[in-house]
This record gives C-alpha cells, structure tokens and sequence, in this order.
C-alpha cells in the first residue's frame, strides 16, 4: 500500500525505561501497516529549524478501534529532534508519513524462529511475534541492551511467549554479555529456521553471522540515518549484494529496512567498495 | 479574482511555476504516492550522466540549521536506464520533465544532449555545471566562466533546438553575473539559480567530518537570501533572460520572493525530504498570495520588486 501524510494526535506518551512509547491517532497509516514497517515523523514544529524527519519502527498499528486506528512508536533521544519530539504530550499534533519500508517477510506456514532485539529495536519485533504466533510458527525472544534502562518490551514479549531471554552489556539486566551470546542456544532450542533482529548495525551483523553459522536466514531491519524516509534523496544508501550478484548502494527506506543479512556487505559500510555498480565512474569526482 | 499561473521560462510554457528541484524529487515515482506529478509546472530530474554511479560513501548527510548538507555523489543509473525506465515512466504520467544533465567533461554533457534529443517528454534541459571538471584538474565548470561558456555553447549545440537549455549555476563565485553572461554569450536560454552552497560539517563525537565525501552541498531555508540574492544579481545583469529560482524555498511566500525578485518559476527542493507533498501546497500558498496582492497574472510579479513606484502602476490590479 502506499504511505500517506497525516497530521495525527498524539493520544498518549509513556515513560518506558529511558524511552518514551508514543501513541497516535492515525487511521491512515494504522490501516495496512505491517511489523517491521516505520514512520517518518516531522519534528521542530510548524517553523522548524530542523527540515529532515526523524525515522520510527512501528511498534503496533490498530485500524479501526474507538479511535478510528492508532499507531504506536518508541522515541530514544539522539539529538533535538527526538528531544524536541520527547516533550510533546497528548493532545499535540505532529506530522508522520507511513507505513513506510519493507515489512518483515513472514511465512506463509510455521517456522521456528528466533526475534532478536536490541535497545528500542525490540519494538518492530512485538508485533512480529504476534503474526508469526498467529500462523502458527514457535517463537523464542532475544532482548538486550546496554544498560536495563535500556531494555525496551520484556513484558510484552514474555505475556506473548512465556520467557524471554534478557541480557545487558553491564549485567545491570538479564544476563551479561550480548544477545548474540544467547543466540545459538535459542536457535538450537526452537529448531529456528529464521533469525529476525533489529537493533543497531553491528548487533545485526553479528547476528547475521550466527544465523550462518547455523544454515539459516536472518532478517533483519536497519536503523540508518535517512532525511526523506520516503525515497528522494538517496542519503540512507547500504552496500547490498543484489540478485544477479552485483552489489549496489540501496535505499535503505524503501529497498529495507528489513535486508536479508547475508546480502548486506556489512564490513563494507561506510566504504565505497571498488566492485560496486558504478564505483568506477567516480574516479573523477571529489 | 484568480491570477493566471501560466510561467513562461523563454520559449517554454508551463501551466504553473512550481517545479521540483534536481535532486530532491528522483525521477517523479516517490512523490506520485503523495500527489500526480503531472499537476506540478514539471518534474525536475536527479542530475542524470553517462554512465551508472555508484555515488559517494555514507555518511551522506547531516542536518544544519534550517538546512542539510549533502554529499550524495550524483548517485544514478545511467543515461541509457535513465530514458529507458524513468523518462518512459514520467512520459506515460503526463508530466512535464526538465531534465538535468551533469558530466565530468564537455564530451559528456554533449552526449547526454544528444541522447535526450526529441524525446517528446523532455520539455527543457537544465545543465548542472557544479560538478568538478577532470580535463581543468577537477575545478568546477560553475566556478569559472569559460569552462561554463564552453560547456553551455557545446551542449545548445547539440541539444534539440526545441528544448531550451538552462544553465543552474553554483553561489560560491565572486560575481555570478560574470558566469551568467558567459553563459549568455554561448547562447543558453535561461538559468536555474542556484545551485547548493559548499559546506562541511564536522562530528564534534569522532572529531572528524561528518559526511563521507568531507564537504557537501549546503541547502535549505538556511540558503535562502542567498539564492534571492542571486536571482537578483542575474536579473538585473541578464533582464532578457528567464530564471528558475531556488534554494530554501518552503511556503508560498518564499516563493513570492524569487518571483519577485525576477524567477519566472521556482523549484522546491529540501522541503520535500521534510514534507512530501510541499510541491503542491506551495503552488496553492503561491497562487493565494498573488491574488492577496493584487496580481492579475504571475507574469505580472516576476520581476517586481525591480520596479520604480511608476512602473509598479502598471502591473498590479487596482482595488486590491
């Protein structure tokens, strides 16, 4: 489906840990959006000094309802934008765009699968759960964090699947160590034929790797920093290997932001590898 | 009272004024999702070359104050993919498409001229002259006015007689109106002012330039002034010829003040990335303001804040 713009209503914000759970009355956007999704929101108000959007993972979407469809997000603060973002309060308006992105791809029978989440990237996993539990699919659920109070959704994610694995950098959560650390097991655990995970780039990676190392997929969703969010402007590029091989700097808005890790050149990123399409005709540029 | 919009950019005839800017709008297909295209004065095309690029490495971007500095690159498939997919797709919608052309070498922008010649949906040619020149050690065509002159004379040469060639030249000149009568003198037909302004941004985290490519191109509200101030410079130089004016442009009456300061249309650029749908609402905030201020045509404002209280008489509606 295609996104659309709305002025939406803030209905509600809570604290959860050190994020802030938003969420909006917008019919437009809840109507077909799907996990692993995102909205692009405008931030700074109507003469902001800051004209690029700030990029969400939906955390649920609900058509329909008392509200007419809501929709729900988690704000970390990165900057004065999200600061900005993180002292309105319901009943302001704010400006989103969405669903934007490729969803997470579900499968069409069950299939074990493991969710990985880190920091406030556990959110697009929620409700992926609940749609892979839907079709039947066993679910293990990986969270982690830096700091407890960076931990977002264990409640959640454990009403929805019985327990939940929990770790932190600092064992201030959870177990120490990295929810890599966890992964192997959960994966042997459930016979996982899939890894899903969103969280920051090099978590992905690593997550990546694990599912290799076990002949399996992983799907994860990117967090990169885009300014359109919609397609136009070509700043939240990844060096990603393509179908016929070739690798390319994609969208990472509207080629992702879920990727299947195995064909992102993660090591590359940030680079301008020399084999990519068109890498040879920068010779001449600065 | 409805002011008529009809902008004329020389020999070309646009419905409406309001135009997308190069490089903020791809080729037309993101933004149909939020609005047809074919209702804008013409889709502006990403500075289109030769040959697919890759484009810089990331960071791209980084936000200023009212503004953003990019170092894309010229990211882009190819003049070839270009006419086969995306031309070919805005044809179909009915859109009128300036295309812009950017090349490392006279040889370059000439063939994309010719590539582009007679194809019925490219209603002007804009020459994007800010790249760096590799047969001049890498100095920018737009910063020096031979090179610009040779480039702009090669290219209305080659190109289709009947697509006007535009000029969009860079800010970071000493008098722009030195590079605008070069282009004048090799015979092009208009300009598009202005290009991004040159920046850097550095990461006061890792300590070190925050975009991949170390400088990049500044745009947004922030450059403004800057553009109308240009657009002023180039009008009262080259009154003959038409202008595209840009840079910063985000309501209605950012608009008014290009055209008012001589642009026959205008181009909205990072006020896409910010809000989708800012072509069109500019167009209605445009259109609103013309009819608060008396104008009976847009032709009847380009230009206007030039003129003497006299020649003002002349042009605007009486009884507002």
């Amino acid at each position: 489906m295609k996104p659309v713009q709305e002025r939406a209503e803030i209905f509600s914000v809570q604290t959860v840990g050190e994020y802030q759970q938003f969420t909006l009355i917008a019919p437009g956007i809840a109507r077909e959006a799907k996990p692993g999704q995102f909205v692009a929101v405008g931030v700074g108000g109507e003469n902001s000094a800051m004209p690029l959007r700030r990029a969400f993972a939906l955390y649920s979407a609900t058509p329909g309802g008392d509200f007419a469809g809501t929709i729900q997000f988690v704000v970390a603060e990165h900057g004065a934008g999200t600061r900005w973002l993180m002292q309105c309060g319901a009943g302001d308006f704010i400006d989103v765009v969405g669903p934007l992105g490729n969803a997470f791809p579900i499968p069409s029978g069950p299939s074990p699968a493991v969710l990985v989440g880190g920091g406030y990237g556990t959110a697009p996993l929620i409700p992926l759960a609940q749609a892979l539990l839907a079709n039947g699919s066993p679910v293990e659920i990986i969270i982690g964090a830096a700091t407890a109070g960076r931990l977002f959704g264990e409640l959640v994610a454990k009403r929805l699947v019985g327990s939940v694995t929990v770790t932190t950098d600092d064992g201030s959560g959870g177990m120490q160590g990295l929810v890599t650390d966890a992964l192997p097991a959960a994966i042997e655990r459930v016979g996982a034929e899939v890894v899903y995970a969103c969280g920051p780039m090099p978590m992905l990676r690593r997550v990546g790797d694990v599912a290799r190392e076990h002949a399996i997929r992983a799907q994860v969703a990117v967090e990169e920093a885009m300014a359109c969010g919609i397609g136009v402007c070509m700043t939240c590029v990844l060096p990603v290997r393509g179908d016929d091989g070739r690798s390319r700097f994609v969208r990472s808005c509207v080629d992702g932001p879920v990727f299947d890790a195995d064909r992102v050149r993660w090591a590359d990123v940030g680079t301008l590898p020399s084999d990519l399409v068109g890498a040879d005709a920068m010779g001449g540029a600065h | 009272m409805t002011a008529d919009l009809t902008a004329m950019l020389g020999p070309l005839t646009l419905p409406n004024p309001v135009l997308t800017a190069s490089g903020c709008a791809a080729a037309g297909r993101e933004l149909q999702q939020f609005f047809d295209v074919a209702e804008l004065g013409a889709v502006v095309t990403k500075s289109i070359m030769a040959k697919p690029r890759s484009g810089r490495p990331t960071p791209r971007m980084a936000e200023t104050p009212s503004g953003m500095l990019n170092s894309i690159g010229l990211q882009g498939p190819g003049i070839e993919s270009f006419i086969k997919n995306d031309l070919a797709w805005l044809a179909e919608r009915g859109a009128r498409t300036v295309v812009s052309i950017a090349g490392t070498h006279t040889d370059e922008y000439v063939e994309l001229a010719r590539r582009l010649a007679g194809h019925p949906a490219v209603a002007m040619l804009e020459v994007n002259i800010s790249c760096p020149n590799v047969e001049s050690r890498g100095q920018v065509f737009a910063c020096d006015a031979i090179a610009s002159s040779r480039v702009i004379g090669a290219v209305r040469r080659a190109a289709d007689p009947n697509q006007p060639v535009f000029a969009k030249l860079s800010p970071d000149v000493t008098d722009i109106t030195l590079i605008a009568r070069a282009c004048a003198d090799a015979g092009v037909d208009g300009f598009s002012l202005i290009n991004t302004l040159l920046g850097l941004v550095i990461d006061t985290d890792t300590m070190r330039p925050a975009l991949g490519g170390v400088t990049g191109g500044l745009s947004g509200p922030a450059i403004r002034p800057v553009a109308v101030r240009c657009v002023w410079q180039v009008r009262n130089a080259l009154p003959h010829l038409p202008i595209l004016g840009m840079g910063g442009i985000r309501t209605g009456l950012d608009a008014l003040e290009f055209i008012l300061a001589g642009a026959a249309a205008v181009s909205v650029g990072t006020a896409v990335f910010g809000d989708p749908s800012a072509p069109v609402r500019i167009l209605a905030e445009l259109a609103q303001a013309l009819d608060e201020r008396g104008f009976a045509s847009l032709a009847d404002a380009v230009g206007y804040a030039h003129l003497s209280d006299a020649e003002r008489l002349d042009r605007r509606v009486v009884n507002v």
